[in-house]
C-alpha cells in the first residue's frame, strides 16, 4: 500500500525513496486503468448483445467469457425479463421486438443457411434450407434475420 | 438507420479525459520527452539529471514536481506557425493520430505557451472543419480512404458519425429504412470465423 510505504519511509528517513515510490504507484495505476477499462469494454459488448442477438447467446461467444461475465449477463437478462413484465399496465411488453416500425405483418425471407425445421404459430413445420424463401410472420423472424441467418426479402 | 446497442466510453472534451475511454487511454501512451529532476534510487531504468527520457504521458499525469516535461514538436512554434498559415494541408495522422486529443492534455502542464497552443488547436479544427464537413457529407457509396487517411482520430469520428447519417437518409430515401437487417456485431463475430451457432 503506497500511502504506508511512503509514511514509513519519511519516518525511517528514506525520503529519498518517495520519487521512486510514487513513479512506481503511478505504473501500478495505469495498469488498473487499462485493466479495469478492458473488462468494462467487454461488459458493454456482452450487454449489446442481449439486444442484437437474444438472450441465449452461442456456445463460442459463451466460451470466451469468463464465469462472473455469464453471470453479469444472466442478472442483466433477469433485470431487463422484469422491466418488460412491468410494462403496459402488467401486460407486459417485448421492447426487443419491432426495433424498427413494421410496416407489415408477414414478410418475404430467404434462408442464408441450413437452419432445420422451424415451427410457426398455427402449427405448420417449415423447413430452413439454404436459399429458400418463405412468406412468414414478421415478428417470429425478426430474430432470426438479426442473427444472419434469415435475410428480410423487400419487393 | 441502425440502432447502436455497444456504446463504447466515448473519450472525455477539452482537457478533461475519461477513465474508462479506450480512445482516452491509447492517447495518453503516446510518449513525451521528459527530463528527470532527481534520483530516482532503486528504479534502475531511470538516470538522474539531465538524460532526456520518454515516458507515456499518462505516468507522467501525478509526477509534476519531479518530472519536467517538454513539449512534443507538433505543438511548438514551428509547427504551430505551419498550421496557422493552412491547416488544410497538414497530415494529422502523421504527426501523432491523437493531435487534438494529447494537445488538451498537454495544456495540464502549465506551459508559457498554453495560450497559443490552446488557440492553434482550436483555429486549426476550425480550419479543417468545413472540409471534412463537406467530404462526410458527400462521398456515399465509395471508397473514402483518401479522404480519412490525414484526419486525427477525432475527426475520423465526425467524419465516421456524417457517413451514418447520410447512408441513414439514403436508405430512408431508397424505401429500405423498414427492412430489418443483420446485426453488425453479429456480422463482425462471424468475420471473425468462430463456428456457426447450432441450430
Amino acid at each position: 500500500d503506497p500511502l504506508t510505504l511512503h509514511s514509513s519511509a519519511k519516518a525511517e528517513g528514506r525520503s529519498d525513496l518517495i520519487a521512486s515510490i510514487k513513479l512506481r504507484h503511478c505504473c501500478l495505476l495505469r495498469n488498473q486503468r487499462c485493466v479495469t477499462a478492458y473488462l468494462y469494454d467487454r461488459l458493454l459488448r456482452i450487454r449489446a448483445l442481449r439486444w442484437e442477438y437474444g438472450s441465449v447467446l452461442p456456445a463460442n461467444v459463451r466460451f470466451h467469457m469468463c464465469a462472473e461475465e455469464v453471470q453479469w449477463f444472466s442478472q442483466y437478462k433477469k433485470s431487463l425479463a422484469s422491466f418488460m413484465r412491468s410494462l403496459g399496465g402488467g401486460e407486459g411488453l417485448d421492447i426487443t421486438q419491432d426495433m424498427k416500425p413494421p410496416k407489415s405483418l408477414y414478410i418475404e425471407v430467404r434462408c442464408l443457411k441450413d437452419h432445420g425445421e422451424f415451427e410457426i404459430d398455427d402449427g405448420t413445420v417449415i423447413l430452413l434450407k439454404k436459399n429458400s424463401q418463405h412468406f412468414l410472420p414478421r415478428w417470429k423472424c425478426e430474430q432470426l434475420i438479426r442473427q444472419g441467418v434469415l435475410e428480410h426479402v423487400m419487393s | 438507420m441502425d440502432t447502436q446497442s455497444y456504446l463504447p466510453v466515448q473519450p472525455g472534451v477539452g482537457m478533461q479525459e475519461n477513465f474508462l475511454s479506450l480512445d482516452d487511454i491509447l492517447l495518453s501512451h503516446e510518449r513525451l520527452p521528459i527530463r528527470t529532476e532527481c534520483a530516482f534510487p532503486r528504479l534502475g531504468y531511470l538516470e538522474k539529471a539531465t538524460d532526456a527520457q520518454d515516458i507515456p504521458q499518462g505516468l507522467y499525469e501525478r509526477k509534476r514536481r519531479v518530472l519536467s516535461v517538454e513539449l512534443p514538436k507538433v505543438y511548438r512554434e514551428g509547427w504551430r506557425t505551419v498550421f496557422n498559415a493552412d491547416p488544410n494541408v497538414v497530415d494529422l495522422h502523421k504527426m501523432g493520430p491523437y493531435y487534438y486529443g494529447l494537445g488538451s492534455q498537454m495544456l495540464h502542464f502549465d506551459s508559457p505557451e498554453n495560450p497559443e497552443i490552446a488557440q492553434t488547436l482550436l483555429q486549426t479544427f476550425i480550419g479543417r472543419f468545413r472540409r471534412n464537413m463537406d467530404s462526410s457529407q458527400n462521398a456515399y457509396n465509395e471508397d473514402t480512404s483518401a479522404l480519412v487517411e490525414r484526419l486525427d482520430c477525432l475527426e475520423k469520428f465526425l467524419f465516421t458519425s456524417g457517413q451514418s447519417g447520410l447512408n441513414g437518409f439514403q436508405s430512408w430515401e431508397k424505401g429500405r429504412a423498414s427492412q430489418l437487417t443483420a446485426s453488425s456485431l453479429v456480422l463482425n463475430y462471424r468475420k471473425r470465423k468462430m463456428a456457426d451457432v447450432p441450430p
